[in-house]
C-alpha cells in the first residue's frame, strides 16, 4: 500500500504544525514521566544498595551515659543481629573566618576497626589513626560548605574544653544522606556539621571512657522492631535513655523518605494529566481529519479498501505522532532525570547515583499515551468506516443553522454580519467548540498546575513564620533546666523577650492507633510560639487537656472531647488518659500542646525547661547566637531567618527548579491546544471563508470571523481552566500530604494572571500563523478540490 | 424483437451479470420519505454496455450504488451473478467492490493529497491484475501529468483521472455516475472511447449515468429511468462507436 503511505506522509506534512504541537505535548508527558520515574527508582536503588553496603542500623537510641558492658546486655536481646555503641557529643566549631556560631554532632568510629554499623564512605583523605585526638573526618557537605580540605585544622569546643582538630579525610555516612541539625527542619549545612573522631578520642573529651551515650543497632530477619524497641527502653531506661527509634523515625532516613514520597505524588500525577492532554489533543485532531476525510474514505472503501485497512491509515498517523514524542521524550527524560539526579545529589549526599534507564517504565508511559488516544481515536475511525460508502460521498447537506439564542430575543442588531456568523457556528456546534473549550481550558489548568507550587509555599512560610513561630532564635538545653535559665535568657543583650518551654517526648495512642511525637508545655497565652485555629486565629491554651494538630487528630482519628492516652517516654515513663482540648492547624509536623504547668503535673516534675524562643532587636545575631552557646547546657540556637531560608533554598532547589520544567512544559502545552484547534476549525472552514473572499469579503473580515471565534472560545476558556487548576492543585497537594506536612492549598492572582497570559499569548501567535495562512488562501485550489 | 427487451439481450444467450427483483430504496427523512428507486426489476449481462438516462432526481445514482456495492436497498433483491448482495455483509460488500468493481463517480473523489499517478495507484496496489498507472492514466491522455496533484488539474483532467483509476483495475464491472458530466466533447469522446475499450476487450459489464441522449447510441441497451421506476428499456440494433459521436 505505497499509495497510501504517501498520503499518510503527505497529509502528516500537511498538518506538520498541528502533529509537532501535539509531539510536543507527548514529549512534556513522557519527559516528565522517565525523568521524575527515573531519578527516584535511581534514588531509592541507590539509597537501598547503599544502605546494605554501609550497613544502615535499622534503630538507634540515645543515653544519657551507659557503660560499655551494657553492649553485651543489648546483644542478647532476641531480635538483634547487631549491635555499635558510640560516643556522641554536641560541639561548637570555630571555622577560620567564618563568624557565625557554628555547632556539630561529633560521633565516634571504632578505634583500629571498620564500624559495624553506619560505615562511612570516604570520599577523600583518609580514615582517623587509632588514638589521635587532634583528627577529624568531616561529612561532605559541612566541608563543601566551608571549602574545607585534608590538612586544614580548626577549633572545637567539647565541654568548655578547646581541641584542635586536623582534617583528615571527607566522608559520607548512611546516617547523614540529609544532614540536618537537631531540633532543626531544614538543613543548614553552613552552621551545623556532622563530624567523626576516634572512640577514645571522643570518650575523653566527652567524659565517656568506657561508657557510650548512643548506640545503633541492626535487626535478624523477620525480627519485630516494636518488641526490639520496647526491650532496649527497658534496658536503656535507668541509665537515662530517651526512647529508641526505628529507621523510620531517623532524622536523616525520615526526610529522605518524605522527598521520596513527594516525587512518588508529583512524578505520577503531573505526567499522567499531561499525557491525557496529549492524548486528548491528537483524539481531536485525528477525529476531525476523519470527519473532514469522510469523502476520500467512502472513495477507498468503494474501490474495495476494507474498513481495517482505512481504520489502520489513520491509527498509523496516531501511533505515528505517539512514537515519535515518546522516543524524543525518552531521550529528554533520560535527560531531565540525570540532572535533576545531579540536583538531588547535590542534597541528598549518596556515594555516587546508579542512574539507569528504566525500560519499564517508558514502556509504561509509552502505552498509557497510545492507548488513550487510541481509545478515542478508534472510536471515532469507526464511526467513518462504518458509513455506507454511497453516504459518505454524496456532497454534504449544507448545515442546517438557525437563528442563535441572542438573536431569538432579538439582539442581532447589535451584531454585524460576520458577527452573526461566529455565534451561529459556535452554537451550530455546541460539541466542538466544547471540546476546544475543554482543550483551552486544560491548558490553563495545567499551567496553574505548574505554578501554583509557589504560591502554596509562599503561603506556607507566611503562615508558618509569621503568624505560628514568631520568636527569632530558638534555645535548646541539653536536658530539662531550671526556670532560672529564662531570666538569664532574657537578660542578654538584644533579647527583649523570652518565652519558655517543655518538651516531653511522649506515644500518643487512641484504640489501636498510636503517634511519637513531643509534647509542648507553653503558655496559656504564648506571646512567641502560637497556637492558631483553622482560621488562623490565635487560640488560647486550656488548663486542662491537650491540644493536637489536625494531621495528628486524623492519624489518631480523634475529636475534641475524646479522651486519648499519653505515653510519656522519659522519666517515670507513666500513661495517662487526657482529654482532647482542641485542634491546631498546623502544616508542618504532627505537634501536641498542653498548659505548662499542666505538662509539669503530668509528668510529676516540677519546672523545668527545654528551651526558650527568644525574641531580639539585634540586626545581627551572630553574636548573641556565640553568646548563648557559650552558656553552659545550651545544646543549640536555632535561627528563625536561617530556618525560613534553609526551607526557601531546599524547596526552591528542589520544587522550583522542577515547577519551572512543569511550567514550561504547561506552556508547550496550551500552545499546542490552542494552536491546534485554530488550525482545525481553518482547514474545515477554508472552503466556507475562501467562497466568502470570492463573494468579496475582506480578508480582515474572514480573519475577524475565524480569529473572532476564537477569542470568544479562549474567553470562555479562562474562567474554567482556573476552577479546573484549582481543583487540580487541591488534589496535586492531597497526593503530596505527607503525615509529616502538608503543603496549604493557597493560589495567588499573579499564578491566574500567568496562565491567562501565556494562554491569550499561544492565542495572538496562533492567530497570527493563521493570518498568515487565511491572507495566503488560494482561492482557485481550495474551490476547486472537493476535500 | 419477439421478447421483453427486459427479459432477454442483444447477443441472446448471455449470461446474467445483475439482477434485481422489484428494488426498492427509501430515504426516510422523518416527515417525508423519499421513493429513490420503486420496484425495480432488472437483468444486466455480461459485457453489455447498458446507459442509463433519466431527470435529475430520479433515482439513477441510487440504482448504480447499490449494483456497486456502496448503498445497500430498502426491500428486494439484488443478485451479482450468484452472490445476494442484499444479503451480504460490510466484508463480503468489500470483497465484491475490490474484485469485481470499478467506479467512476459523479464527484472525482481523488484524493487531493496524492498525485494523479498515486491515486490511480492507490486502487491498482489491492487489484488482482492491474494496469500499470501510467498506462490507464496514458490511455486518458495524461501520460504527461502524472506527477500533478488534483488542485492542479482542470476538472476535466481530474475527471479522466478518476477514469484511469477506474479502469486500471481492470473491472468485471464498471460503473460510471455522469463520467462526461465535466468534459468538453472532445474530450468527452476519448473518455467514452476509454470505457467503450474496456468494454469490448475485456467483456466488463458496463453502466454508464448521462443526461447527454446522444451517447445513448453507443449502448448496446437504454434503460431510462424516471421518478424511481423503469419507464423505457431499449435494444440498440445498430451501436455507433463512441468515436463518432458528437453532440
Ligand atoms: N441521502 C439521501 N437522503 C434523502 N434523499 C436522498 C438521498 N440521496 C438521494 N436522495 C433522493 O433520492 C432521489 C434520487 O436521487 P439520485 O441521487 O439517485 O438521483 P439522480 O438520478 O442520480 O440525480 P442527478 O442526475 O441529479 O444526479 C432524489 O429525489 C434525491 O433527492
Ligand atoms: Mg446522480
Amino acid at each position: 500500500m505505497r499509495a497510501l503511505n504517501q498520503k499518510l506522509l503527505r497529509d502528516s506534512w500537511r498538518m506538520r504544525g498541528q502533529l509537532l504541537a501535539i509531539v510536543l505535548v507527548v514529549v512534556a508527558g513522557m519527559a516528565t514521566f522517565v525523568g521524575m520515574r527515573g531519578v527516584m527508582h535511581a534514588l531509592q536503588e541507590t539509597q537501598a544498595s547503599y544502605y546494605a553496603a554501609y550497613r544502615f542500623a535499622d534503630g538507634f537510641a540515645n543515653v544519657r551515659r551507659a557503660p560499655e558492658r551494657v553492649a553485651q546486655q543489648l546483644r542478647t536481646v532476641p531480635g538483634i543481629s547487631d549491635v555499635e555503641t558510640r560516643v556522641r557529643a554536641s560541639a561548637t566549631v570555630d571555622i577560620p573566618g567564618f563568624d557565625e556560631p557554628v555547632t556539630a554532632t561529633i560521633q565516634s568510629v571504632p578505634d583500629g576497626r571498620a564500624p559495624r554499623l553506619n560505615q562511612l564512605f570516604i570520599r577523600e583523605g583518609r580514615r582517623v589513626k587509632p588514638g589521635r585526638d587532634d583528627e577529624v573526618l568531616v561529612n561532605e557537605v559541612f566541608a563543601e560548605a566551608h571549602s574545607l580540605q585534608q590538612g586544614d585544622t580548626f577549633t572545637v569546643t567539647i565541654r568548655g574544653q578547646q581541641q584542635r582538630l586536623t582534617v583528615v579525610g571527607i566522608a559520607l555516612s548512611p546516617e547523614v544522606v540529609i544532614q540536618v541539625q537537631p531540633g532543626g527542619l531544614f538543613p543548614d549545612r553552613e552552621r551545623f556539621g556532622v563530624l567523626w573522631m576516634g572512640r577514645s578520642a571522643l570518650a575523653a573529651a566527652n567524659d565517656m571512657t568506657g561508657a557510650f551515650n548512643n548506640v545503633s543497632f541492626s535487626l535478624a530477619p523477620g525480627a519485630s522492631l516494636d518488641d526490639v524497641l520496647s526491650r532496649i527502653d527497658l534496658i536503656l531506661d535507668r541509665f537515662g535513655g530517651t526512647g529508641a527509634i526505628g529507621r523510620a523515625d531517623q532524622a536523616s532516613h525520615s526526610l529522605l523518605e518524605l522527598e521520596f514520597e513527594q516525587l512518588r505524588g508529583t512524578s505520577t500525577v503531573l505526567p499522567l494529566v499531561f499525557l491525557l492532554v496529549a492524548a486528548f489533543l491528537l483524539n481531536i485532531v485525528v477525529a476531525r481529519l476523519v470527519n473532514l476525510q469522510r469523502e476520500q474514505i467512502a472513495m477507498l472503501k468503494a474501490f474495495g479498501y476494507s474498513d481495517l485497512e482505512v481504520g489502520a491509515h489513520y491509527i498509523q498517523l496516531v501511533l505515528g505522532v505517539v512514537t515519535a514524542g515518546a522516543v524524543l521524550g525518552v531521550a529528554a527524560g533520560l535527560w531531565i532525570g540525570q540532572a535533576m539526579g545531579q540536583l538531588y545529589l547535590d542534597f541528598f549526599r549518596f556515594p555516587s547515583l546508579a542512574y539507569t534507564f528504566e525500560w519499564l517504565v517508558a514502556l509504561t508511559a509509552f502505552l498509557l499515551t497510545a492507548g488513550a488516544s487510541l481509545a478515542g481515536v478508534i472510536g471515532a475511525v469507526a464511526r467513518a468506516v462504518r458509513l455506507p460508502p454511497a453516504e459518505a460521498m454524496r456532497p454534504a447537506a449544507p448545515p442546517t443553522f438557525k437563528p442563535t439564542a441572542i438573536e431569538r430575543i432579538g439582539l442581532q442588531r447589535f451584531f454585524d454580519q460576520p458577527t452573526r456568523m461566529i455565534l451561529r457556528n459556535l452554537e451550530r456546534q455546541p460539541v466542538k467548540s466544547a471540546l476546544t473549550v475543554t482543550g483551552m481550558a486544560a491548558a490553563t489548568a495545567i499551567l496553574v498546575l505548574g505554578l501554583f507550587f509557589t504560591d502554596a509555599v509562599d503561603y506556607l512560610i507566611e503562615v508558618q513564620f509569621g503568624i505560628i513561630q514568631r520568636e527569632d532564635l530558638t534555645v535548646t538545653f541539653t536536658e530539662p533546666t531550671s526556670p532560672q535559665a529564662l531570666y538569664e535568657m532574657t537578660s542578654l543583650e538584644g533579647v527583649t523577650y523570652a518565652e519558655p518551654f517543655r518538651a516531653v517526648p511522649v506515644r500518643l495512642h487512641h484504640e489501636h492507633r498510636t503517634q511519637d511525637t513531643s509534647l509542648e508545655g507553653i503558655p496559656p497565652a504564648p506571646y512567641l510560639r502560637r497556637i492558631v485555629n483553622t482560621a488562623l486565629q490565635p487560640i488560647p491554651i486550656p488548663e486542662e487537656g491537650i491540644v493536637l494538630s489536625d494531621r495528628l487528630a486524623r492519624t489518631l482519628q480523634v475529636a475534641p472531647g475524646d479522651y486519648i492516652q499519653v505515653e510519656v517516654r522519659e522519666g517515670a515513663r507513666r500513661t495517662h488518659r487526657v482529654p482532647v482540648a482542641g485542634l491546631a492547624e498546623q502544616f508542618v509536623g504532627v505537634g501536641a500542646y498542653m498548659d505548662v504547668e499542666a505538662l509539669y503535673r503530668l509528668i510529676g516534675e516540677g519546672p523545668a525547661l527545654s528551651g526558650v524562643f527568644l525574641m531580639t532587636d539585634a540586626d545581627d545575631t551572630a553574636a548573641l547566637q556565640q553568646a548563648i552557646l557559650d552558656r553552659p547546657r545550651v545544646a543549640g540556637v536555632v535561627s528563625q531567618d536561617r530556618a525560613v531560608e534553609g526551607f526557601e533554598e531546599t524547596s526552591a532547589e528542589n520544587l522550583l527548579v522542577f515547577t519551572f520544567i512543569l511550567s514550561l512544559f504547561a506552556g508547550v502545552i496550551a500552545f499546542g491546544v490552542i494552536y491546534n484547534s485554530a488550525r482545525i476549525t481553518l482547514s474545515e472552514r477554508e472552503r466556507e471563508l475562501a467562497s466568502l473572499r470570492v463573494l468579496g469579503f475582506t480578508r480582515a473580515e474572514i480573519s475577524y470571523i475565524l480569529i473572532g471565534e476564537m477569542t470568544l472560545l479562549t474567553l470562555l476558556a479562562l474562567p474554567l481552566g482556573f476552577a479546573l487548576g484549582a481543583v487540580g492543585a487541591a488534589g496535586v497537594l492531597a497526593a503530596l500530604e505527607t503525615d509529616l506536612y502538608q503543603i496549604p492549598f493557597a493560589l495567588s492572582r499573579a499564578t491566574f494572571a500567568t496562565a491567562a497570559a501565556v494562554v491569550m499569548a499561544s492565542a495572538v501567535v496562533s492567530a497570527i500563523i493563521i493570518r498568515r495562512k487565511l491572507h495566503t488562501l488560494d482561492l482557485i485550489a481550495v474551490l476547486k478540490t472537493r476535500e | 424483437m419477439v421478447d421483453a427487451p427486459s427479459e432477454r439481450s442483444t447477443n441472446g444467450m448471455a449470461e446474467v451479470v445483475f439482477r434485481t427483483e422489484r428494488l426498492s430504496k427509501i430515504y426516510d427523512m422523518g416527515e417525508v420519505q423519499v421513493h429513490a428507486l420503486r420496484e425495480i426489476d432488472l437483468a444486466l449481462y455480461r459485457s453489455e454496455l447498458v446507459v442509463l438516462l433519466g431527470a435529475s432526481g430520479s433515482g439513477k445514482s441510487t440504482l448504480v450504488n447499490i449494483l456497486g456495492g456502496l448503498d445497500t436497498a430498502t426491500s428486494g433483491r439484488v443478485l451479482y451473478r450468484d452472490q445476494d448482495l442484499t444479503r451480504a455483509d460490510d466484508r463480503d460488500l468489500t470483497q465484491y467492490r475490490r474484485r469485481y468493481v470499478g467506479f467512476v463517480f459523479q464527484f472525482y473523489n481523488l484524493i487531493p493529497s496524492l498525485t494523479a499517478r498515486e491515486n490511480v495507484a492507490i486502487v491498482t496496489e489491492i487489484a488482482d491484475d492491474p494496469l500499470p498507472p501510467e498506462e490507464a492514466l496514458d490511455l486518458m491522455g495524461l501520460g504527461d501529468r502524472l506527477n500533478s496533484f488534483p488542485s492542479q488539474l482542470s476538472g476535466g483532467q481530474q475527471q479522466r483521472v478518476a477514469i484511469a483509476r477506474a479502469i486500471a483495475k481492470q473491472p468485471a464491472v464498471l460503473l460510471c455516475d455522469e463520467p462526461t458530466g465535466a468534459l468538453d466533447s472532445a474530450t468527452g469522446v476519448v473518455v467514452l472511447e476509454a470505457i467503450e475499450r474496456v468494454n469490448r476487450e475485456l467483456g466488463t459489464t458496463t453502466m454508464v449515468i448521462t443526461h447527454n441522449v446522444a451517447q445513448a447510441e453507443m449502448a448496446d441497451r437504454v434503460i431510462r429511468l424516471s421518478d424511481g421506476r423503469i419507464s423505457d428499456i431499449a435494444v440498440n440494433e445498430t451501436k455507433t462507436p463512441a468515436r463518432d459521436l458528437t453532440w
